[in-house]
């Protein structure tokens, strides 16, 4: 077993070697620019990218024409809300998201309120999923696009998507779903679940780095502006050279997690049980944040009680794991999604995400067990906190300094 | 964000990890900090007839910086007078652990802390 | 095939592979973790970074890594306009690429006012025009360092001295110039520089924006703090390491390869211009990228010929490669004053650090052949005419 051992897979994934394999060639030897219209160097790329936008459009259901290359799902995170909204500003200024949001939906939305645009940020229930209810009740005349991630980043929540997507039809809203951690990793289908926009991400599923796209609904034609301006790539929707590579591997990764998605969740999903159980048993004072059934097969966010969470991680260093997102871990501030369902900050300070993937095994599933049961039982040792809660004091009802 | 080598030190291998009672006259204590802003720290000090801290102990919630710094200063009370234990400034502290700006507020606990522990111990004189 | 194109894309380097494989798959971690992948990552993120700086020689804050040159072009006019709250004027020139000119369209439809330089048949700025255009608004100047199509490198050091002396920003779209000079963009003495890896040996996917930290620029992309939150997103690691590995082996090597490309394109403009007397080299008197010729031989279709050239296995450009489907003349040759007849003929031959001294001497022998054919076959036509 090769240490660290890489449990953040919803931080980034290594990309597949069978993806890197086939995007090797098209560094060297097959390099054309597939804007080229006048040789077979840009032809055979060009070729190269039509075989991509049809693997990307299958994984989810859409056609070819259907999707935009971009850099990553911020860009098309962008592109998506800010584009869209503004193309349709005339129609009305209402915008309504989650306060659960990554950040680059968030962003988004307080760039448009800046612009004039009144957005509402709905809270999520204690298990991370919005209430239908109250999305509902949500909706106004002025309404325009409601934009709600496929899979929560931290917790790996996966969002009801199909009931969304009928709400937002009934009301002839836009619905746009970041489906940066959903892709590859659980079914997705436009049609059915009614998405008119979709973000998506290579890296968080073995793509590489650097290469998303977005899908824009032809039928009934969804119209976004630009973000970026130039040459005219992508039906004007995206300028700037194609990255061949990048988008081969983002295609064979689709591709792959087509064919393989079922498996793949079965054996993560069985690694990730054994994993929950063997902490759970072993661990009291321990909490999973997020719906247990509505998850992310690889996602567990688990709050370990009386243990701040970057001091586990420094006692873990084997181990890599993340403490709250990858985005905001460098910062001192709690998660904003485990407020979001109502953990106290204390409990946030002390939560741990794992995020196994295609690549995890059992032997390594039961090494970050034995690993981080001996770190929180030493940390435990040494924190006041436990040694309080020993002794039967209610932390609750002291009156801490306010630092 | 890497760790300085003697916050790694200090967090791996803790000195002085543990509890007096604090009931005890000769045993003061400081708590500071809270859960919500991800650090607690707990400093004891025993002191002895001559007025010297000779022994102390501490138990901490939070980041290895926190810890690493409340570790480092039990070491440096130990042997002194209460005097001069309360001339340790949160600077030495983030000096001698090369604490990053992000981590400068472990120092000031860490300081907090010992004054916290001579306080509780002077008032049960 | 031999490849003739290299101001569209160039090959990556072997050197450049080898060094971006490993952080794929082994090192892929991303650098916004703690843990040691995403420390790993940052390294190799740090250490491509005081790569690039090195290269036109700043200080590494001052480099934000983008997806490519388009990108750093709408960042740059885009973040200072906004900077500037879309009020007042910018100098640009009508031989930009379309990612300056489309941005600049946009700011106009946003309040800007924009002025769009015209050039001489060379294809140069005029410094005159350029200094009575300056108003008292202007508060950016975007010129590019050298053409895309036709390799003319503009007075950019002469428009660096007179927007320093008015306190104008000016930025200068370097995509092309980057290798292609014996100089390095250091020289440019612009305040924004636009770059990308994919045209000298780097990957595609990957360019960067120099700015001056002074200047705070709004990001284009919202939603993360990466870049000291000039431009969110998930860093493209392996091909920011990437840029940085082809940015190193340039500067080791620009000298003796610019040098190198210089001596064949000579030789090439030498030879075709015995063989095609009819030949026109546009910007010829200019002073151009040492790889860059672009022709133009009047009654000829300039796409026809680099399908003729293509079968005859050598990939050369009508043009640039961003228009598709053109059958105009481009806006550059236009600008120059080539929007008849002669602008429809135009190719461009672009050559590379890989190309070959024989591959030179079989294109003007299979260039001039086909030339000749193909005056043949429309000959009556002209006459018709």
């Amino acid at each position: 077993m090769k240490l660290p051992i890489y449990m953040d897979n919803q931080a980034t994934t290594p990309v597949d070697p069978r993806v890197l394999e086939l995007m090797l060639p098209w560094f060297t030897e097959k390099f054309g620019n597939p804007a080229s219209s006048s040789h077979s160097f840009g032809w055979e790329a060009d070729t190269a990218v039509k075989k991509a936008r049809k693997q990307v459009a299958d994984l989810i259901g859409a056609d070819p024409k259907e999707i935009v290359f971009t850099s990553g799902a911020t860009e098309s995170d962008n592109i998506a809300i800010i584009g869209s909204a503004n193309f349709h500003k005339d129609r009305g200024n209402h915008i309504i998201t989650l306060v659960s949001e990554h950040k680059a939906v968030l962003d988004s939305c307080r760039h448009l309120e800046s612009e004039g645009f009144d957005v509402t940020y709905l809270p999520v229930q204690t298990n991370g999923i919005v209430d239908l209810d109250v999305l509902a009740a949500a909706f106004t005349d002025k309404t325009i696009l409601v934009t709600v991630m496929a899979a929560n980043n931290e917790i790996g929540v996966i969002q009801p998507l199909t009931e969304i997507g009928a709400l937002c039809k009934e009301r002839k809203v836009y619905f746009h779903t970041d489906a940066a951690q959903g892709v590859g990793k659980c079914p997705i289908d436009v049609n059915a679940m009614n998405i008119d926009l979709l973000s998506i991400s290579g890296h968080k599923f073995y793509a590489p780095k650097g290469v998303g796209a977005l899908y824009v609904r032809r039928r009934p034609r969804v119209r976004v502006k630009p973000v970026m301006f130039g040459g005219g790539h992508e039906r004007g929707i995206r300028s700037g050279t194609l990255p061949t590579p990048l988008l081969v591997g983002l295609g064979a990764a689709c591709e792959i997690a087509q064919q393989d998605m079922e498996s793949d969740n079965k054996r993560v999903f069985a690694l990730r049980e054994r994993m929950r159980h063997g902490i759970m048993e072993q661990l009291t004072h321990v909490e999973l944040n997020g719906d247990l059934e509505q998850r992310l097969a690889g996602n567990l966010n688990i709050s370990f009680n009386y243990v701040e969470g970057e001091s586990l991680m420094m006692a873990i260093k084997d181990v890599a794991v993340s403490s709250g997102s990858a985005c905001t871990s460098a910062s001192l501030e709690p998660s904003y999604v485990l407020r979001a369902l109502g953990v106290n900050e204390e409990m946030a300070h002390t939560s741990i995400r794992f995020g196994l993937g295609r690549f995890s095994t059992e032997e390594e599933v039961d090494f970050v067990v034995k690993t981080i049961v001996k770190a929180v039982n030493n940390l435990r040792e040494m924190s006041p906190l436990w040694e309080m809660a020993q002794e039967g004091v209610n932390l609750d009802e002291i009156e801490w300094a306010a630092h | 964000m890497a760790y300085n080598e003697k916050v790694l030190d200090h967090y791996e291998n803790p000195r002085n990890v543990g509890s007096f009672d604090k009931s005890d006259d000769n045993v003061g204590t400081g708590m500071v900090g809270a859960p919500a802003c991800g650090d607690v720290m707990k400093l004891q000090i025993k002191v002895g007839d001559d007025g010297v801290i000779s022994d102390a102990k501490f138990k901490t919630f939070g980041c290895g910086s926190a810890i690493a710094s409340s570790s480092l200063v039990t070491e440096w009370i130990k042997g002194k007078s209460l005097d001069d234990a309360l001339t340790i400034k949160n600077k030495d502290i983030a000096e001698e652990l090369a604490l990053p700006p992000v981590k400068i507020h472990c120092s000031v606990l860490a300081e907090d802390a010992i004054k916290q522990a001579i306080t509780d111990y002077k008032k049960k004189q | 095939m031999i490849y003739l194109d290299h101001n569209a894309t160039s090959p990556v380097r072997k050197e450049v592979v080898e060094q971006i494989i490993p952080y794929f798959c082994e090192f892929s971690g991303n650098p916004s973790s703690v843990h040691t992948p995403g420390r790993t990552a940052q390294k190799g993120l740090d250490e491509a970074r005081r790569k690039v700086a090195r290269l036109v020689d700043v200080h590494e804050s001052q480099v934000i890594f983008t997806s490519g040159g388009t990108e750093a072009n709408n960042l740059a006019l885009m973040g200072v306009a906004s900077r500037f709250n879309f009020n007042g004027h910018i100098i640009t020139s009508a031989i930009e690429h379309p990612s300056v000119l489309q941005v600049c369209e946009l700011l106009e439809s946003r309040g800007v006012k924009v002025t769009r330089l015209g050039v001489n048949d060379q294809g140069l700025v005029d410094l005159e025009s350029f200094k009575v255009a300056i108003t008292p608004e202007t508060f950016l100047v975007s010129i590019m360092h050298a053409n895309n199509e036709t390799g003319v490198v503009q007075p950019v050091a002469q428009i660096a001295n007179i927007c320093s002396e008015k306190d104008i920003l000016f930025h200068s779209d370097s995509v092309q110039s980057i290798a292609k000079l014996p100089v390095t963009l250091a020289k440019t003495g612009a305040d924004l520089i636009s770059l990308s890896a994919h045209k000298f040996g780097g990957p595609k996917g990957v360019g960067a924006l120099i700015v001056d930290n002074h200047l705070k620029l709004p990001g284009l992309l919202l939603g993360g703090s990466q870049e000291r939150g000039r431009r969110a997103g998930t860093e493209n690691i392996p091909s920011i390491v990437g840029f940085g590995v082809a940015a190193d082996l340039l500067l080791q090597e620009q000298k003796d390869y610019s040098e190198y490309m210089l001596g064949l394109r000579n030789q090439l403009e030498e030879k075709l211009s015995k063989l095609v007397p009819e030949l026109i080299i546009f910007g010829n008197s200019s002073e151009r990228l040492v790889n860059t010729t672009a022709v133009g031989i009047a009654g000829l279709d300039g796409e026809t010929l680099v399908m003729h050239m293509d079968m005859a296995g050598f990939a050369i450009s009508a043009g640039s490669a961003c228009g598709s489907g053109r059958t105009n003349a481009s806006h550059v040759l236009t600008a120059m004053g080539y929007d008849g007849a002669i602008g429809r003929s135009a190719v461009r031959i672009s050559l590379g650090w890989d190309t070959k001294a024989s591959d030179i001497d079989k294109f003007i022998n299979v260039f001039s052949r086909t030339v000749k054919k193909l005056q043949q076959m429309s000959a009556p036509l002209t006459m018709a005419v």
